[in-house]
């Protein structure tokens, strides 16, 4: 080649090199690098390996409904802020065009930070803390409810639920983890009880335990002592199942156990574990809709990938990890670039109307947030989490007060 | 120049200039070695120094962070106020822990349970604490991160990366002119033996209480560091016992008592596990859990073969001094 | 507050720490005699709850029935663990012992969450739900059974230490390192033997919590730390002392959480840590060294 000609592409090479690590080279590539950060080990392994199937069966149905190609750059972050805070920064390098995680609200935090530093957009799939989009960050998205909005959604559907069942409760005793989630729940609470006059129940004690408790004896017993009509809960799975035992032991049948928006009583463990016991408990979370179109595809991937597993026992996890990977794709097919400014603008344009989440559009709002995710009132029904609540996305009718209800 | 001083000039020259040809990855990576590298050296002076093994340090970054955290959070003081208030209460704490343990006699084995008891009474206190948020966490608000802004060290993290650089090479020279001088030689002789050096005169307990005051001063400094560069804290996390134990990992690796180990521990144990997770990647062994039996085999082997770390015969190796 | 309630409170209380004194009882035992600071504790006991839901799984075994074949081989796995791995440590500086044990203690964790998966575990036995009734009191079942569980396992030992040969020489080697070795006695082995039976009880307390509780790979370390607790305040190499110091801890944080505030129960544990180790470093049951 001529001597002009070799030095013109050793200069587009060179310009080439400098601006790669920006993708504007890629700019036509056909894929879309998405870093999906969660906790796979470490105390909050088996939440984060729930999520990573929905991970997991993402590229394949997306290709399918969307026709966009998206490779997974898989990271765990040990359930720890420091390793959440390196493996972002590790995936940024490695050249994720788009981050997505990572469950728990501290790790989230971390990675936001890295993520709007370094202008790579990012997605939350499940957190709850407020702050996260509070920022006023420009890279930063969640589509999932913060503690406020389900608090907010969770006791209104304890007002549909008493409604809809005819039944008039004069009170009730509030149980609640003292922990990130649960300590938010209970302001929530606090702050929104006062103004629901319709709701025919007040709160008579609050009692709250330690995440780590063992033995759940006293906290069940000053419980039992209240007399109140039906149990109010905030908890994770573990005293959730010690919970429900300790209420057998010591003969307390209050009318039900409601959550206005915890994980723990819709788990897969607490069915396993406490057999028909598990039977009527509610949990009024963000939840799928069974009926969803979207809803049926993604169980069929999952169903292939997991034959010996139930979609509705990872519901949750898999839908909101499923729908930030969506969400990203969606944004890389119509932008068609995968050079960061481009996309974080994209995905600020989503408008998703077919979903599997309950809830309007995938649509963020100017913090990032996505507004009017709906919540379901959850009831464990023949061994399985059924959706009672609301009517349109119901496949049963709620039982309350429960079977097993002896007035005191 | 002698060896020592030459090797060391190489290391400062090079961690200067490593932003220049590292990714942002690496000085993220690099940054949190020094951090742990800073933490195990203030640990030191306490245990290596002095002899007394605390289990439960991480009560003095928690304490550190939040103080400096919540005097920005709630008032908008900078850090460098909140610094000293945070210092000043580390150090109170310090003080109060060893009045408590050398006048009741307690050492050893009891003094590392003391540490953990105070640092988890601690942990659980402050999660019912609601002035600085409680269980639900502290976010400080993150302003902007483009302009080095030194007054509320708030920046890019080349700024983070460069304020720990000082910090670390702050600490080493503290300890090692502390070394060199009277408190240095009193620690020693009160390491070594005792009730030899009590016999010699020397007030054990008044430089045993410096040498816990001394570090725990040092020790709230990075707390206060952790709170503006990660802005959320929350008392589960930075109380916790694996924080405590994560600072010792670093100083014992590396050598107690050394100056040097504490900083070669806390590199070689975070680009260890790193290096692990990438290996495990890379092979496609993507098993949870695997990376850490495998870190855990490393540390085992470490421990049993070198049992004063790694520094002492890779300085003989590198013809250094034992120190 | 109504008196049934307290008594409720209070009879748990009991019980539930006579099982952590049951916990607490290998600790007693290994760190009593061997002075070594075993912060893997939490995870063998751990290992132990595991082992009994899979031979419950497999074969159906009562974990009451399964304690013998599990604290056998716990027997075996400790005596090698001390002969092996922990031996040279013994001469070694307290930091050095921890760091060893915390190595251990992070490959058990992770190997078993890599063996068993992150979701927790249990057995299912008919009388896992059921409770006493005394009169106004409710007296949950399985808690009866492994707080006898308990006493029995310290008795034996009791007796074990006190009339047998072995026994003896090991309160000897406690006693009295250099005496022992003059004396003539095999003290590598006798620590070794040691940590067996620690070890053996560790399992023993493993099979019954783990009808009270479900087992996943992170549950050790809250154990571990409850155990040098109650090791502390009871006092070091006593078996009434293990079982003492369990139901003190039990008790008042039964009536710390039923009085105050449940969630800041455990603030009570470590309260009463500190007071003893200022006021009484050698236990209520223990000999000053």
């Amino acid at each position: 080649m001529k001597r002009r000609q070799f030095n013109k592409a050793l200069a587009a090479a060179g310009a080439t090199a400098a601006v790669s690590p920006f993708g504007i080279l890629h700019a036509q590539a056909q894929k879309l690098r998405v870093g999906v950060l969660l906790p796979r080990s470490g105390y909050l392994g088996f939440i984060g390996q729930s999520c990573q199937k929905g991970a997991d069966l993402a590229p394949e149905v997306i290709k399918g409904i969307l026709g966009v190609d998206i490779e997974l750059m898989n990271a765990d972050t040990e359930s720890s802020v420091d390793t959440a805070r390196t493996r972002a920064e590790r995936l940024i390098q490695e050249g994720a065009h788009v981050l997505v995680g990572a469950f728990d609200s501290g790790q989230s935090a971390a990675i936001a930070q890295v993520a709007e530093q370094r202008g790579v957009p990012y997605i939350v799939n499940i957190a709850a803390a407020p702050q996260i989009t509070e920022q006023g960050y420009k890279f930063v998205f969640r589509n999932f409810q913060t503690a406020v909005d389900i608090v907010r959604n969770g006791l209104a559907l304890i007002g549909e639920l008493l409604q809809a069942t005819n039944s008039v409760p004069r009170s009730a005793v509030f149980m609640h983890v003292n922990d990130t989630f649960g300590q938010a729940m209970a302001k929530g609470i606090g702050a929104f009880m006062p103004r629901l006059t319709q709701l025919p129940f007040k709160i008579i004690d609050t009692i709250t335990y330690d995440p780590a408790a063992k033995d759940l004896t006293v906290e069940l017993s000053k419980a039992k002592s209240t007399d109140a009509d039906f149990l109010l809960l905030v908890c994770r799975l573990n005293d959730a199942i010690l919970l429900r035992r300790e209420m057998v032991k010591q003969r307390w049948n209050p009318m039900g156990i409601v959550s206005p928006g915890s994980p723990g009583m819709y788990e897969e463990q607490y069915f396993k574990t406490l057999g028909r016991l598990s039977e009527y408990s509610i949990s009024n979370v963000p939840w799928y809709n069974p009926n969803a179109p979207l809803t049926k595809t993604v169980e069929k991937a999952f169903l292939k990938r997991n034959p010996r597993e139930k979609l509705v026992f990872h519901g949750l996890n898999v839908g909101f990890t499923f729908e930030a990977i969506l969400a990203a794709a969606d944004a890389f097919g119509r932008a068609k670039s995968t050079e960061p400014k481009t996309l974080a603008d994209a995905i600020r344009q989503t408008h998703i109307t077919s979903k599997m989440t309950l809830g309007g559009p995938i649509k963020f709002n100017e913090k990032g947030q996505v507004e009017g995710i709906g919540s379901a009132c959850v009831q464990n029904l023949d061994l399985i989490p059924k959706v009672v609540l609301p009517a349109n996305a119901a496949e049963a009718k709620p039982v309350f007060p429960a079977p097993y209800y002896k007035k005191a | 120049m002698s060896r020592r001083a030459a090797l060391l000039s190489l290391l400062v020259v090079s961690l200067l200039a490593l932003p220049h040809f590292a990714g942002a990855y690496a000085i993220s990576l690099a940054t949190l070695i020094l951090y742990f590298a800073y933490s195990g050296q203030a640990w030191n002076v306490m245990m290596g120094f002095a002899g007394q093994l605390s289990l439960g340090h991480s009560l003095y970054v928690g304490v550190g962070a939040y103080a400096a955290g919540a005097l920005f959070f709630h008032y908008g003081i900078g850090p460098w106020a909140g610094l000293w208030v945070a210092i000043l209460l580390c150090v109170l704490l310090g003080v109060v822990i060893g009045f408590l343990a050398f006048r009741f006699g307690i050492s050893g084995v009891y003094f590392a349970l003391l540490t953990i008891a105070f640092a988890e009474f601690t942990r659980i206190g402050f999660d019912h604490f609601d002035w600085i948020g409680g269980p639900g966490g502290m976010f400080l608000r993150v302003a902007q991160r483009d302009a080095w802004d030194l007054v509320n060290f708030r920046g890019p993290p080349l700024m983070y990366y460069y304020a720990m650089l000082a910090l670390t090479a702050g600490a080493f020279a503290l300890c090692f002119f502390l070394l060199k001088s009277r408190p240095g030689y009193y620690w020693q002789a009160i390491r070594e033996n005792e009730e030899a050096a009590q016999a010699l005169g020397i007030n054990t307990f008044r430089w045993k209480m410096l040498a816990v005051a001394v570090s725990a001063a040092m020790t709230s400094v990075s707390g206060v560091f952790f709170a503006f560069y990660y802005n959320n804290l929350f008392p589960e996390q930075i109380f916790h016992i694996s924080r405590s134990i994560e600072i010792i990992l670093g100083p014992v690796i590396g050598g107690v008592g050394t100056l040097f180990g504490p900083i070669l521990g806390a590199a070689v144990l975070t680009l260890l596990s790193d290096g692990i997770t990438e290996a495990v990647a890379a092979l496609g062994w993507e098993i949870p859990g695997i990376k850490q039996v495998f870190y855990g085999l490393v540390l085992l082997l470490v421990i049993m073969f070198l049992p004063h770390g790694i520094w002492p015969p890779l300085a003989r190796r590198l013809g250094l001094h034992k120190r | 507050m109504p008196l049934d309630l307290v008594l409720n409170v209070v009879v748990s209380g009991v019980l539930t720490g006579l099982v952590y004194g049951l916990m607490a009882l290998g600790l007693s035992v290994i760190f009593g005699v061997v002075r070594v600071v075993n912060f893997a504790h939490g995870e063998m006991m751990t290992i132990a709850m595991y082992a009994a839901t899979v031979l419950f799984a497999a074969l159906g075994l009562d974990p009451f029935v399964a304690m013998l074949p599990i604290a056998a081989a716990f027997f075996v796995f400790g005596y090698v663990l001390q002969a092996g791995l922990i031996n040279p440590f013994i001469t070694r500086p307290e930091h050095s012992q921890f760091m060893l044990l915390v190595a251990v203690a992070i490959v058990m964790v992770n190997a078993m969450l890599m063996i068993f998966g992150p979701d927790a575990r249990n057995v299912q036995v008919s009388y896992q739900l059921e409770s006493f009734e005394v009169g106004k009191l409710l007296i949950d079942k399985a808690r009866v059974y492994a707080a006898g569980a308990a006493v029995l396992a310290s008795a034996s030992l009791f007796a074990f230490f006190r009339f047998t040969l072995t026994g003896k020489a090991i309160r000897a080697c406690a006693d009295n390192y250099l005496g022992a070795k003059v004396v003539g006695l095999d003290v590598k082995r006798l620590y070794a033997l040691t940590f067996g039976v620690g070890a053996a009880c560790v399992a023993v307390a493993g099979c019954a919590m783990v009808l009270l509780v479900e087992v996943t790979p992170s549950l050790g370390p809250a154990y571990t730390l409850l155990a040098f607790v109650i090791v502390i305040v009871g006092g070091l190499g006593s078996m009434g002392g293990a079982l003492l110091g369990g139901v003190l801890i039990g008790v008042s944080e039964a009536l710390a959480g039923l009085f105050i505030a449940p969630s800041a129960k455990s603030m009570f544990s470590f309260g009463l840590l500190i007071l003893v180790l200022l006021l009484r470093p050698q236990g209520l049951l223990g000999k000053r060294s």
